[in-house]
């Protein structure tokens, strides 16, 4: 099913001006969706029954400094298809374009809980905010860090001193209760 | 009276000679790997080259039963409070080798995840260069160590 005919189906439920579907090299089906659309589309993409893209493989923010818009999110999604039926597996590439200042996409994690973490390594690294995500944390830098270090204007080496004490993530009385259930556990089993 | 007048055999030495012989003969790392090193790391401890020669060969899993930290491979700026809290937990003496170019300088990450140097985060006595070193290097390091240990003073 190529890009087209997925505009096509999607028509139904999403304006189709949001659409605008590209050639891509390697011949995957892509298109870029509109920023306000985009919840609508992935949730259209996800229980149309012609399409059931319900399974997001990747999220994945891409800098193009000095460009605007600069940044650019990549949904790859895939649709494992209907065994026996005639239904194949397909496979989108879903792009959508977000302004360098201040960035904010809609989060998608309602419709697939899986973006929950890749958003919060975007939000780690690119510093692009997503609305509506439930926990966004830092997931791979320290909570107290400075900057998002996968933007292209980020300085190779920083000149801080490195922290050498952290304190403890659990209280005294958490800890020994956290070694007790798990002897307890050990006991029971 | 000599020597010989004794009839029990009786051998003459300083406190600091035995006490340094003892700290040398069993130095124990603890297991802590951090990188691509750490494999080196398990081969000299492993049959072929086998660390026991040298009495260093009980990789201990508790920094409180450990005198060596070999730090073996890059450090992140994430997990230098964890190296800091495993050395603080070793009791004294203890010793640090820094394996490698990554621990010892960074290495190729010179970026700013890495830090450019555990030097900066615990006191290191041996330097062990290569990418990653071979086995016949660390246990280098870790003989060279043993000299350093036999030249300290017990009681200052």
């Amino acid at each position: 099913m190529e890009s087209d005919a997925i505009i096509e189906v999607l028509s139904r439920a999403a304006p189709a001006s949001a659409l605008e579907p590209v050639v891509a090299g390697d011949g995957m089906p892509t298109m870029y969706v509109a920023l306000d659309q985009l919840v609508d589309t992935c949730r259209a993409l996800r229980d149309t029954p012609e399409l059931r893209f319900a399974f997001l493989a990747d999220l994945l923010p891409v800098d193009y400094l000095p460009r605007e818009p600069r940044f650019e999110i990549v949904y790859l999604l895939a649709s494992l298809g209907t065994a026996g039926f005639g239904e194949t597996a397909k496979r989108l590439r879903l792009k959508v374009r977000v302004p360098g200042a201040k960035p904010s996409v809609p989060s998608v994690s309602s419709i697939w809980p899986a973006a929950g973490w890749s958003e919060r390594d975007a939000y780690d690294l690119f510093g692009i905010h997503f609305t509506g995500h439930p926990d966004l944390r830092r997931i791979l830098m320290p909570d107290d860090w400075e900057g998002h270090p996968l933007r292209k204007d980020y300085p190779v080496q920083i000149k801080q001193p490195v922290k050498t004490y952290e304190p403890l993530q659990v209280s005294q009385e958490q800890f020994v209760a956290n070694i007790e259930a798990a002897r307890d556990r050990a006991r029971s089993d | 009276m000599s020597e010989n007048d004794i009839e029990i055999p009786v051998l003459l030495t300083t406190v600091d000679k035995i006490v340094n012989w003892a700290r040398r003969s069993s130095i124990w790392p603890v297991t802590f790997g951090l990188a691509c090193c750490a494999i080196e790391m398990m081969a000299m401890s492993a049959s072929r080259y086998d660390i026991a020669r040298f009495g260093a060969e009980v990789f201990r899993g508790s920094p409180r039963q450990s005198d060596l930290m070999i730090v073996a491979g890059r450090l992140s700026r994430k997990m230098a409070p964890v190296l800091r809290r495993i050395y603080d937990q070793m009791p004294e003496p203890k010793y640090v080798i820094s394996m490698g170019a990554c621990a010892s300088v960074g290495g190729v990450f010179d970026n700013y995840a890495i830090v450019q140097g555990v030097d900066q985060v615990v006191p290191v006595d041996v330097f062990v260069p290569g990418c990653p070193p071979r086995p016949e290097s660390l246990i280098y390091g870790i003989v060279q160590l043993q000299k350093k240990i036999d030249k300290s003073k017990v009681f200052v």
